[in-house]
């Protein structure tokens, strides 16, 4: 319940928490809404020498429509994403994710930024993410890059984020036929398994598809097979979208866990990329 | 290090250590135990307070981080002398047993109504997601939250406890029982 | 004034105002002066020697006062005696339980240091730098492997056995014999933790000059703790204070003596100021009671007509690693109501308690008689499976008769009052039950899978009469009338979340005729209560409101002598007469009891030899338990996709007698039935085989959230008890001990096309996903 103490210190901008970040060395945390590191601090699990927050720096939490790509920056809340009309318009996906992560506390003080740069393999967002072919922007000690997201998952709590990096934007494009789906864990709300859905729709039939799962191994993951699989596949034909989703989750080793074997994931994650697709073909249906 | 708070209308500075948590702030530090810990994984909601008008769990927040923003607690939202319509109906309803979630349940309750004033019962079902209570199974206080969303949609007057349930000085002339007296927003909140 | 009758209305709880305001106060919110904060040092370990204890790190600190060990306590302080189990069983085992672990731990978490510093903060940093060596021990936590150790808990005694205890009636070897079907089945029980919202805490303080000890603790148990920490400290009784202040739920938890709570006492002596302890929800997964963890195997008899003719059990109980305060006492409740409230005559059983390296057992809401209802009520739908009988049918045919109470029963327990069927066939027919199994057909022909479930229940509360008891069964109450008319009411029950604030002044508020705001209800002070047993065991208003009863009939009678008096009559001719003295058959004078008070405060005014005052103090021993029961009526469609279950429809028509306030019955019926829907869908306490505990935090260890639970639909019938002077029974634990078999029996029942005759326990959709795709391993068929 209680802390490792720390030293605290606010950055004022994005250059100022990199020096900072440099300063302190591998001992010090950035601390943004502090959702995904303070529980871990409470319990010990984590002990940062310093944390630098990063909460005040202005201009990071905004939800930025220009045209057909959407740029968030990566202090804003869960809670204004799952607020935010032009997200659950452009891209269903991640608003669906929003809305289904933790609490309604949890949502009002968590950000996008610090929930990626967590890396929890059971969280919702690297799924939804992964599914959008999202560009993450990271500011570093050798300026700014950007990186897909299929570059910045990387395993269990592993992100591409150097210790002296800072995660500042997160951008794709709109994805009206797109949904989140997932099986909630009882206890923790995190993803038993997190499946997320992005379609082209070429009238009732699916042109492409980008499927990811998360929840099931050491970190999200794109379901690649099964993308090729619903190509061509009539969303109306449900069986269809069934059979096209088997072994969703045969690019990853499936974890156990007291809820959850990894046989019985991996099961699920048929079913639910299944009902993901279905959620996201439907979407483009009433819009029409 | 200094902490400036507002809470419940007032401010507050402190010298703290960086890792003080806020719930141990606002409990230890400015004698609010109305914000109680029930848990030590952000889990159970019985410390969630409004931070600049939000629900949050502040045992999730550190003091520092609060530094500059507006705390509202359970002692804030209403007292005795005017109860808020969350908390009458929660009184009304019946939605409490031993009490101890039931502050961090009512914040929560009036931070879901701020977001949906009229709520289906299986959104507030959801909207109560991140607080625990193992006492009432929660069906009273689904009954308490649509009769609070109601009564505050009909601009209910807050009433004092005072008011409702009466305290009287000695006499030997009984006056008028002081039986269960419920609010007229609150006669329908049974089933 | 009117008079307004108080029993039976729908009051709101006068305990609430300070709840909801944030205002009460509860342990961790007592501020005392000087106070110091303690946290425990614990076991990593299942089972280990120890080695060696090192506070030198610890000590160094700048912020810790103090710090002991086990060690310590044991052999420079002296601190050797046990802490307490209550039982009346002569052959139980019993190996001592210290305060602190000083030579060998046997379960995670168990405590072997205390250090103390000026800050919970510096305490919790200084905890861990105490350094213990440890040696690690074979480990057991399967009951079934710890029967026929070794590896033994407690090397001295040579078995994990702790108790046998066998019951046998009628001729059960002739029924087997002479049965058209036996049913063979284990039933596993699962462990579960209690979790109240509010963990243990405690803050103790000393009086040098009055040399006397006050410790506020999270306790259901007030006096039973003051009598315990006297015999563990050596402390004279009458120079502890013990205080429940606010309590943030029990559920028999808080039922207990802790260790800690011993502790925490002893340090604040040594120390000469208070100290605090409040654990964190980690450790309260670890140190706090579990509940349940039961292996039960069942053999049933029966006739081709459904006929139960007789019952072959094991009881194994896994007890964990000490007996804490009732611990054996649990599993044996499982034996007595192992027939629920079926006319079985022939009984061959044995009840097992068994040490293993895992926390505690012990009384968790319903403790024992959840268990017993699970499995009869589960045999009943299996022998109604087994044959192609309705499970309602074979309940019918097997119901004790309404006639027949009080009904003696094999175990030897008497069942006070009943009335089975007509509670089935009401909650029959608020469900429409044909209707539900016609659209159970329905949907199947569409490939879903929907599940009723019933569960007809009894069970045994209102603990209890002495004779039965571990330790005293009675309860007390006193009524004090003020000069100025107020009521002040001390009951030995320590309500928590219970109401009593509010259902004892509706009593005394209709039987004395004062306003319902005059009457003031004390508890949890041994400093201002008589002695009280607590609350627990649905025993509150079962007991301790029927020694308010008694209480109020000392006050009117002496009232009506002073009444008499005043007016020269006799006493005979004078009655209560809603709330108030009145002459039989004459409406034109009377006298309140307010009136009556103040003439024995001034004093005279009375009767020759009369004592001044109107109190008085009763004590109720009950002649008997009381039983109440009722029908749950479960409806849950299950995923075939996920194996997910959703509830449907529930239904509870319950049968605790008379309501003193419907309003607060239904909340105790509510959460009962949350609780014990939970352990049929989501809890599970899991250690691994090296005894460490898997399911250590809320992230892990699922208690229900709001939208988990459906609605539940409550209703009653009314059969009273002639047990107590109020008629009534418990209901405290009746919502859980009901649910659980509801909520299974209709999983069980909506897998019934896959061949499926049951699944242990919590009831995850991995299991029925696993069932329904052709799983044998823990799926019986």
């Amino acid at each position: 319940m209680i802390p490792v103490a720390f030293d605290y210190v606010r950055a004022t901008s994005v250059d100022d928490a990199v020096r900072l970040l440099r300063e302190h060395g591998d001992d010090a945390k950035l601390l943004a809404g502090g959702h995904s590191l303070i529980p871990m601090m409470k319990l010990r699990l984590a002990t940062p020498a310093t944390l630098i927050d990063i909460s005040g720096i202005p201009q990071l939490n905004t939800v930025a429509v220009n045209g057909g790509r959407i740029t968030i920056g990566a202090l804003t809340t869960h809670a204004a994403l799952a607020a935010s009309d032009a997200l659950r318009a452009s891209a269903p996906v991640l608003w669906d994710a929003a809305n289904q992560l933790g609490d309604p506390q949890v949502r009002n003080r968590g950000t996008i930024g610090g929930a990626s740069a967590h890396g929890d393999p059971a969280a919702d967002y690297p799924a939804a993410l992964l599914a959008l072919d999202a560009t993450f922007t990271i500011a570093g000690a050798g300026g700014e890059r950007q990186i897909g997201a299929g570059d910045f998952f990387r395993g269990m709590f592993e992100t591409a984020l150097a210790s002296t990096d800072v995660l500042t934007a997160i951008a794709f494009d709109a994805a009206p036929a797109s949904a989140y789906v997932k099986f909630h864990h009882p206890a923790s709300h995190y993803a038993v398994v997190g499946a997320a859905a992005v379609l082209t729709m070429n009238g009732g039939t699916i042109g492409a598809a980008r499927i990811a799962l998360s929840g099931i191994g050491d970190a999200a993951f794109r379901a690649g097979s099964v993308e090729s699989a619903l190509t061509q596949v009539d969303t109306a034909d449900s069986a269809a979208v069934r059979a096209a989703c088997a072994g969703a989750a045969a690019g990853s080793e499936a974890r156990s866990d007291t809820f959850a074997s990894g046989a019985y994931r991996a099961a699920m994650a048929d079913v639910f990329a299944a009902r993901a697709v279905a959620l996201a073909a439907g979407r483009t249906k009433t819009r029409r | 290090m200094n902490v400036d708070l507002t809470v419940n209308g007032e401010t507050a500075v402190l010298d703290v250590e960086p890792r003080l948590l806020l719930v141990h702030a606002l409990r230890d530090n400015l004698g609010l135990t109305g914000t109680h810990v029930g848990c030590d994984t952000s889990s159970c909601g019985a410390c969630t307070v409004l931070l600049d008008g939000v629900s949050v769990k502040s045992c999730t927040v550190f003091a520092v981080q609060a530094s500059g923003h507006v705390v509202t607690t359970i002692e804030g939202i209403g007292d005795a002398d005017e109860l808020h319509p969350m908390q009458e109906a929660f009184w009304s309803s019946h939605g409490l047993q031993c009490g101890y979630c039931t502050t961090g349940m009512i914040v929560s309750a009036v931070d879901l109504l701020q977001r949906n004033p009229d709520p289906s019962d299986d959104e507030i079902r959801a909207g109560l997601e991140g607080n625990l209570c193992r006492c009432t199974g929660y069906e009273n206080i689904v009954t308490a939250v649509r009769a609070a969303g109601r009564a505050m949609r009909d601009g209910a007057a807050r009433h004092s406890v005072r008011e409702l349930m009466p305290l009287h000085g000695p006499t030997l002339e009984p006056p008028p029982s002081g039986e269960g007296i419920i609010p007229p927003q609150f006669q329908e909140a049974g089933r | 004034m009117a008079f307004t009758a108080m029993v039976g209305a729908r009051i709101r709880r006068r305990e609430d105002p300070r709840l909801i305001t944030g205002r009460a106060t509860y342990t961790d919110d007592v501020r005392l002066v000087g106070t110091v904060y303690a946290a425990f040092v614990r076991s990593p370990y299942a089972h280990a020697k120890i080695r060696s204890v090192d506070l030198g790190p610890a000590l160094a600190h700048p912020a810790v006062v103090a710090a002991y060990s086990g060690h310590d306590l044991h052999h420079a302080h002296g601190l050797k005696t046990s802490l307490p189990v209550a039982h009346k069983m002569p052959d139980l085992l019993t190996p001592p339980h210290y305060l602190l672990a000083f030579d060998e731990v046997r379960v995670v978490g168990e405590a072997v240091a205390i250090v103390i510093a000026k800050t919970q903060y510096a305490a919790r940093d200084a905890a861990e730098l105490v350094e213990v060596a440890y040696d690690e021990l074979p480990v057991v936590v399967d009951p079934l492997l710890a029967m026929v150790g070794p590896p033994y808990v407690h090397e001295s005694l040579g078995t994990n056995v702790a108790f046998r205890m066998p019951l046998r009636a009628g001729d059960p070897d002739r029924a087997f014999a002479e049965a058209d079907e036996i049913i063979k089945q284990r039933i596993v029980n699962q462990r579960l933790a209690p979790v109240p919202i509010e963990p243990r805490s405690m803050i103790s303080s000393w009086d040098e000059g009055m040399q006397q000890l006050t410790l506020y603790s999270a306790t259901q148990i007030p006096h039973l703790l003051r009598t315990q920490l006297s015999i563990v400290l050596g402390l004279p009784e009458n120079h502890i204070r013990t205080i429940a202040p606010e309590v943030g739920g029990g559920f028999g938890a808080k039922l207990n003596v802790y260790a800690e709570e011993a502790v925490i006492g002893w340090a604040s002596m040594q120390l000469e100021r208070p100290v605090k302890y409040v654990e964190t929800r980690s450790e309260c997964f670890q140190a706090m009671i579990h509940g349940r963890d039961q292996v039960d195997d069942l053999e049933i008899a029966c006739t081709k007509d459904g006929t139960i003719t007789g019952l072959r059990l094991r009881i194994v109980g896994n007890l964990g690693a000490y007996h804490q305060l009732l611990t054996p006492v649990v599993p044996t409740l499982t034996l007595l109501m192992a027939l629920g409230c079926y006319r079985i005559a022939n009984l061959d059983a044995e009840v097992v308690g068994v040490f293993t390296n895992t926390m505690s057992t012990d009384a968790y809401r319903g403790a024992g008689r959840p268990e017993a209802t699970f499995f009869i009520e589960r045999a009943i739908d299996m022998v109604a499976q087994r044959l192609g009988l309705d499970p309602v049918e074979v309940r019918r045919k097997n119901f004790i008769a309404s006639t027949s109470f009080p009904h003696t029963m094999p175990t030897g327990l008497t069942y006070d009052s009943g009335d089975y069927e007509t509670t089935m066939d009401k909650a029959l027919k608020i469900v429409d039950y044909a209707g539900l199994r016609a659209r159970q057909a329905a949907l199947r022909k569409e490939g879903r899978y929907l599940g009723i479930g019933l569960s007809t229940y009894v069970e045994v509360c209102g603990m209890g009469p002495s004779a039965a008891m571990a330790a005293g069964g009675w309860d007390s109450a006193t009524i004090r009338i003020e000069p100025t008319g107020s009521i002040t009411v001390l009951t030995g029950i320590s309500p928590h979340g219970q109401g009593q604030e509010t259902t004892f002044a509706q009593i005394v508020a209709d039987e004395l005729g004062v306003p319902i705001d005059h009457v003031s209800i004390i508890h949890g002070d041994t400093d201002k209560v008589q002695y009280g047993i607590g609350t627990f065991g649905s025993r509150g208003t079962a007991v301790g409101g029927a020694a308010l009863k008694l209480a109020i009939e000392t006050i009117q009678a002496k009232a009506i002598t002073i009444a008499a008096h005043q007016w020269e009559a006799n006493p005979d001719d004078l009655e209560y007469r809603e709330g108030k003295i009145g002459v039989k058959g004459d409406p034109s004078k009377s006298m309140t009891t307010a009136e009556a008070g103040f003439l024995a405060f001034m004093g005279d005014h009375l009767p020759p030899g009369l004592e001044p005052g109107l109190d008085a103090t009763r004590r109720f021993e009950p002649p008997n338990f009381v039983f109440p029961f009722g029908t749950h009526v479960c409806v849950v469609e299950v995923d075939a996709r996920t194996g997910e279950v959703k509830v449907e429809k529930y239904l509870a028509v319950d049968d605790c007698g008379p309501l003193i306030n419907p309003m607060i019955v239904e909340g105790q019926v509510h959460g009962g039935i949350a609780q014990g829907m939970a352990q049929a869908l989501f809890e599970e306490v899991v250690y691994d085989e090296r005894g460490q505990l898997i399911t250590g935090t809320l992230m892990d260890y699922a208690i229900p959230h709001a939208e988990q639970l459906p609605h539940f639909q409550l209703d009653h019938t009314v059969t009273p008890t002639t047990v107590n002077p109020l008629g009534i029974k418990g209901v405290g634990e009746a919502g859980t001990i009901g649910s659980t078999p509801a909520v299974v029996n209709a999983v069980i029942d909506a897998l019934a096309p896959f061949g499926v005759v049951h699944i242990d326990m919590p009831l995850r959709p991995e299991k029925l996903w696993s069932a329904m795709h052709g799983a044998s391993n823990g799926v019986t068929r």
